[in-house]
């Protein structure tokens, strides 16, 4: 425990962060739901009943029981432990996608909007091609390209997304590169590079945590759209998307299989979501009372 | 004199269209140059004979420069050749020819499903501003921005179509054949599809409309006596009807790309079987006509609706 700070400076971080979760409940439920489920993934071999891949013939299409809680799928692979692996396909896909795209977006957009002129209107229309396509389309046709796997089809999804972050990144850098402060760095002979990493980026950083919440959603839906038309994750490993795939293909013999892992999907969804939402409104002061 | 300033506004926009359709037609192409390994030997596919080999190496003439490629496969594509499907040989051309439709009225249906469903829906958030229903509604809206379309489909089709028996489960009608049936196979995964859109325009309705009531400008109108309908009705959604048009821009190029995973779960012969087909079985010319249709579609509709914009938007005019 550090010694009490006067009050003239600001809050420290960790103050920041619980007085937002405690004003804004959305935000906590959001995140509390998310750490939960990063907990799951983590001990999900120690927690889960089953291993994911174990068959059981005598469990085929098992309806919830004490030895199966969500029952079991069309191999007799028990449905509560295929979730929580699948939870943990999930997760690191989205996270993989967004990094991918927060690497490729963010430098573009810091270039883009710091060196203005001819770069500048070149990567700008480069980004308004990208956004032109419809994201699934183009990500299908680039897991197509670089061949099917749940590797290859977030690192599609990944590309996909970048043309967004570049250009809120962009936006951003436009405004802060005619401050004083980065004015006068720039007086001091700083280097570009040193400038961008030092001074601007930090100052667009806000709205693009945001974003990369909101956009760590759209990602959990690509992976489950990708697996679920059999370009994401390959059999046996599991993710909700091709759990939901498998449900499908049995949907008339045992409907209640597509339940869990659609629940799923739509509740990680909408704690990112939240999460996203609240925290824009936490970081930008002149979205309040929206 | 506006007239003319108009006509400038659109002159511009269609000129800022030119780069943005030559550089996606330029991203669809490059798509090749992803492909790991020897372009030609990986899209020939395991145990393929040398001659299919040297086929699809002179298809693309991928022993030129890349530049000469890509302006041989524009060339084509310019005068409406997209080349041969790899698999079937059939015209990618007439493949898209007989998909486009199928995923049109889908995507059409789900655009009216979302005004229909989601206008109204914004209107009385709106004016119930942090009210219960406002509460209720925008939770639903949260929802149905998170919800898997294709999951939606599936409990759909479960319920509606196994259980019920009220629609057909899966393929589809063409219009011009029997137009009945046509709307009745497309209404589910219509629906399915909506969610999100429904979602989008109660938002974008609700946040335009809550900050025209809250403006000066309607408060006089308050004061002089005029009931809270009229207000709704006269200064509210007249000025709102404008925004709705960017919203459905945007929409167009959700929904197309949405409708893709859709119609799997109800087994439409659509743009996105094709693509999802293709791309499983390595089918490029197939992929690459698919994307540049769609990317073409989404140009021209955004195209359209910002001229419908200019036009009606005093302020841009």
């Amino acid at each position: 425990m550090s010694a009490p700070a006067p009050a003239a400076l600001p809050p420290s971080l960790p103050r920041l962060v619980l007085n937002w979760l405690r004003q804004d409940k959305r935000g906590a439920l959001g995140l509390g739901f998310l750490l939960l489920l990063a907990l799951i993934s983590v001990l999900a071999p120690w927690i889960a009943p089953y291993s994911p891949t174990e068959q059981d013939f005598s469990a085929i299409f098992a309806p919830p029981s004490a030895d199966h809680w969500l029952g079991a799928d069309d191999l007799g692979r028990d449905t509560l432990s295929r979730l929580i692996d699948g939870g943990r396909a999930s997760l690191y896909a989205s996270f993989l996608a967004v990094g991918i795209s927060a690497l490729i977006g963010v430098p573009v957009g810091l270039i883009a909007g710091y060196l203005g002129g001819w770069v500048d209107e070149m990567i700008s229309r480069v980004i308004d091609s990208f956004l032109s396509f419809p994201a699934i389309v183009l990500a299908i046709a680039v897991t197509g390209a670089l061949g099917i796997g749940l590797t290859n089809g977030m690192i599609a999804v990944g590309i996909v997304f970048a043309p967004q972050l570049a250009r809120l990144v962009r936006a951003r850098t436009l405004v802060v590169r005619n401050e004083l402060y980065v004015d006068s760095v720039r007086c001091f002979g700083a280097p570009t590079p040193q400038i961008l990493w030092r001074h601007v980026l930090p100052n667009t950083i806000q709205p693009v945590i945001v974003q990369i919440t909101l956009l760590l959603a759209a990602a959990l839906l690509a992976e489950a759209s990708l697996s679920f038309l059999g370009l994401g994750i390959q059999p046996p490993d599991a993710s909700w998307g091709s759990m939901l795939a498998r449900a499908y293909q049995n949907m008339e013999i045992a409907p209640e299989q597509m339940y869990p892992p659609g629940i799923m999907i739509l509740l990680t969804a909408l704690a990112f979501n939240l999460l996203g939402e609240s925290l824009r409104e936490a970081l930008d002061p002149t979205m309040k009372g929206h | 004199m506006s007239l003319s300033r108009n006509g400038r506004a659109i002159r511009r926009r269609l000129v800022q269209t030119v780069p943005v359709v030559i550089l996606a037609t330029f991203i669809v192409f490059a798509l090749l140059k992803l492909v790991p390994g020897d372009v030609a030997v990986t899209l020939a596919g395991d145990n393929a004979s040398e001659q299919r080999i040297a086929e699809i190496r002179a298809l693309y003439g991928l022993d030129r420069p890349f530049l000469v490629q890509y302006l041989g496969w524009l060339g084509n594509a310019v005068q409406g050749d997209l080349s041969r499907s790899l698999l079937s040989s059939e015209a990618v051309r007439d493949s898209i020819a007989r998909a486009f439709p199928n995923t049109l009225l889908l995507v059409v249906m789900a655009l009216v499903l979302a005004l229909v469903i989601g206008i109204p829906l914004g209107v009385i958030a709106a004016s119930r501003r942090d009210g219960w229903l406002d509460r209720a509604f925008m939770a639903f809206a949260s929802v149905g921005v998170a919800v898997p379309n294709f999951w939606l489909g599936m409990l759909l089709v479960s319920t509606f179509a196994l259980r019920l028996n009220w629609f057909p489960a899966t393929g589809a009608v063409p219009l011009s054949v029997d137009p009945g049936s046509a709307l009745a196979h497309a209404f589910l995964p219509a629906l399915a599809l909506a969610a999100g859109g429904v979602a989008e325009v109660m938002r974008q309705l609700r946040a335009s409309l809550v900050e025209i009531l809250s403006s000066q400008h309607v408060r006089t109108l308050h004061a002089k006596g005029l009931s809270p309908a009229a207000i709704l009705w006269r200064h509210g959604l007249k000025n709102v009807s404008v925004n709705l048009l960017t919203v459905i821009g945007l929409l167009f190029n959700r929904l197309l790309a949405a409708t893709v995973v859709v119609e799997a779960v109800f087994a439409i012969p659509g743009m996105g079987g094709l693509v999802v087909n293709a791309a499983l079985n390595r089918d490029f010319p197939v992929v690459q006509g698919v994307v540049l249709v769609m990317v073409l579609v989404v140009v021209a509709v955004n195209l359209l609706t910002d001229i419908l914009y200019s036009t009606f938007d005093p302020r841009v005019r």
